[in-house]
């Protein structure tokens, strides 16, 4: 198992986000968590990179390693568990290389730094025309393949992405889940999804939980989960 | 009004602006990185000088002086440098480290007053303890226009909360901008103690006072603009003097020269009229965040 997440909770101050929530992950796996605005679906995932505090009951383990023993840098660097976050948070006054090129800072295999930004190159080549460009001045498309770029620069163990299919046309959008199968398969990098677009994620995934007010309430294989009356009456419209 | 007398006006413009240059840059270091001044910076500047001394008499009872001098006097000149810099880095991180850490999701303002609260310690802290090569510039640019560290810095100006999600030890990071800021005081100190031998407590706060209106006049966060604008500022501070006494000379006026800080500033004020972001500043709308 590669992630395996028990008991998780979380509170913005008096308000409580997660209520004890369960689930894992194999590697190479894609798993994707559904549900409405508010459920807690972000939540699970800032969680998980540490982004922020869990209340204690909580349990992490990477591969058997404690999660909450590592500080946000390091469980990037050093369990390869990476975050896209919701709205891309690109750093748009660096150029698109050196947006690849920092989240590289803690590596120490510069040559094959190298073959990997080829790499990213090769699944976006759009990034290479624009790699001297500052990443703001880019259009939402193109910001969220370098987001998964900066991503798969960092690490490539386990990929968190939270909506990124938001903002994007149904072409930009094939693109970039193309490109992320793709990782997952030549890569075998785990996918944690987090999605409004609930079909999409059903079809893309190969487990699901569907969350609802900080409850995880149904878990299952996506393919069971799409045919589910009552997942297709809250989240697929019927 | 001779020669000598211009150029020794003129050194002295170089030199006092020098000081306000390299103090103004530290603020605009972290400003830049870090979106706050560290209104303790000026106060830094007189720790980087009474630890520029203590390393020149330690080192000087060590490899002595006159005749049994082992080492030249400009080999320990660039000793005390370089050490008293990385001293003085030191008490950057920690005042990174104690006063601004535990506030950086707190209002600017408590940021603020904290810097000022710091500054007054290490004043005081000064007076209870002890009884009361210039850093080049494009080198710094260079840095941070090149390196990973000088990346990571920019980015963490953009965006820091994300910081950590690449991978980037956001706070060594935040103590790194201290630690040259700090650095680049303590040259200045040191600069400062070669050239006026007398140190006392408080002699960072008109000076950090005055490197910070430097820092606003070159543009907030831009290090360039701060180096210029320091220089600038010494340069107006020291001609403003001659200057008086060529007016008094040839319109028969009697304008005392210690209206030299009123005049000297109120220049200051009439370039941030025309030019309201400083000489490199941005205007604030280019950093809005989406």
């Amino acid at each position: 198992m590669l992630l395996n997440v028990e008991n998780l909770r979380v509170s913005y101050g008096k308000i409580k986000a997660l209520h004890g929530v369960s689930f894992n992950i194999d590697a190479g796996e894609i798993v994707t968590i559904i549900g409405a605005n508010g459920a807690g679906k972000s939540t699970t995932l800032r969680a998980v990179s540490r982004m922020v505090p869990v209340e204690s009951g909580s349990a992490m383990t990477c591969m058997g390693k404690d999660l909450l023993k590592f500080p946000p840098e390091k469980v990037v660097s050093e369990l390869g568990i990476t975050h896209v976050p919701e709205g891309r948070r690109l750093f748009g006054n660096l150029t698109v290389m050196e947006n690849l090129q920092l989240a590289t800072f803690a590596r120490k295999d510069l040559d094959n730094v190298k073959k990997d930004i080829r790499r990213v190159f090769q699944i976006f080549p759009r990034l290479e025309e624009r790699k001297s460009q500052a990443s703001g001045t880019m259009s939402g498309g193109e910001q969220q393949m370098l987001a998964v770029g900066r991503a798969f620069m960092s690490g490539r163990r386990l990929m968190l992405l939270d909506e990124p299919s938001m903002g994007l046309s149904p072409l930009l959008m094939m693109n970039v889940f193309q490109a992320l199968k793709e990782i997952n398969r030549q890569e075998g990098t785990a996918i944690l999804l987090v999605e409004q677009n609930a079909r999409l994620a059903l079809k893309f995934s190969q487990k699901g939980y569907v969350l609802e007010n900080g409850n995880l309430v149904l878990e299952g294989d996506s393919d069971t989960l799409i045919n589910d009356p009552q997942v297709k009456k809250a989240y697929l419209g019927g | 009004m001779t020669f000598t007398f211009l150029m020794q006006n003129l050194i002295n413009a170089l030199q006092w602006g020098s000081f306000y240059a390299l103090i103004a840059m530290g603020y605009s270091m972290v400003y830049s990185i870090l979106m706050l001044f560290n209104f303790a910076h000026g106060d830094i500047f007189m720790v980087g000088a009474y630890i520029g001394l203590g390393v020149s008499l330690g080192l000087l009872s060590l490899f002595g002086t006159g005749a049994a001098a082992i080492l030249p006097g400009w080999v320990l000149l660039v000793l005390t440098i370089l050490i008293s810099m990385f001293l003085t880095a030191f008490v950057g991180i920690i005042v990174e480290r104690v006063g601004y850490r535990p506030l950086r999701e707190a209002p600017r303002a408590s940021a603020a007053i904290t810097g000022l609260m710091i500054g007054i310690m290490l004043e005081t802290g000064n007076i209870l303890f002890l009884g009361g090569q210039r850093f080049k510039f494009p080198q710094l640019h260079q840095f941070i226009a090149h390196t990973k560290w000088g990346m990571a810095m920019r980015a963490m100006a953009y965006d820091y909360v994300v910081v950590p999600l690449v991978g980037v030890p956001m706070n060594t990071i935040a103590a790194m901008t201290f630690a040259i800021g700090s650095a680049l005081a303590a040259a200045a100190g040191i600069l400062f103690g070669l050239a006026y031998p007398v140190l006392d407590p408080y002699m960072g706060v008109s000076f950090g006072w005055k490197a910070f209106v430097a820092a606003i006049l070159g543009g907030r966060g831009s290090i360039m603009g701060a180096c210029l604008a320091g220089f600038m500022l010494g340069f107006i501070e020291i001609m403003t003097v001659p200057a008086i006494q060529i007016m008094n000379r040839l319109f028969s006026l009697n304008i005392g020269s210690n209206l030299r800080d009123l005049i000297a500033y109120s220049i200051v004020l009439v370039i941030l009229v025309f030019r309201p972001h400083g000489l490199f500043g941005q205007a604030y709308s280019s950093k809005l965040r989406l």
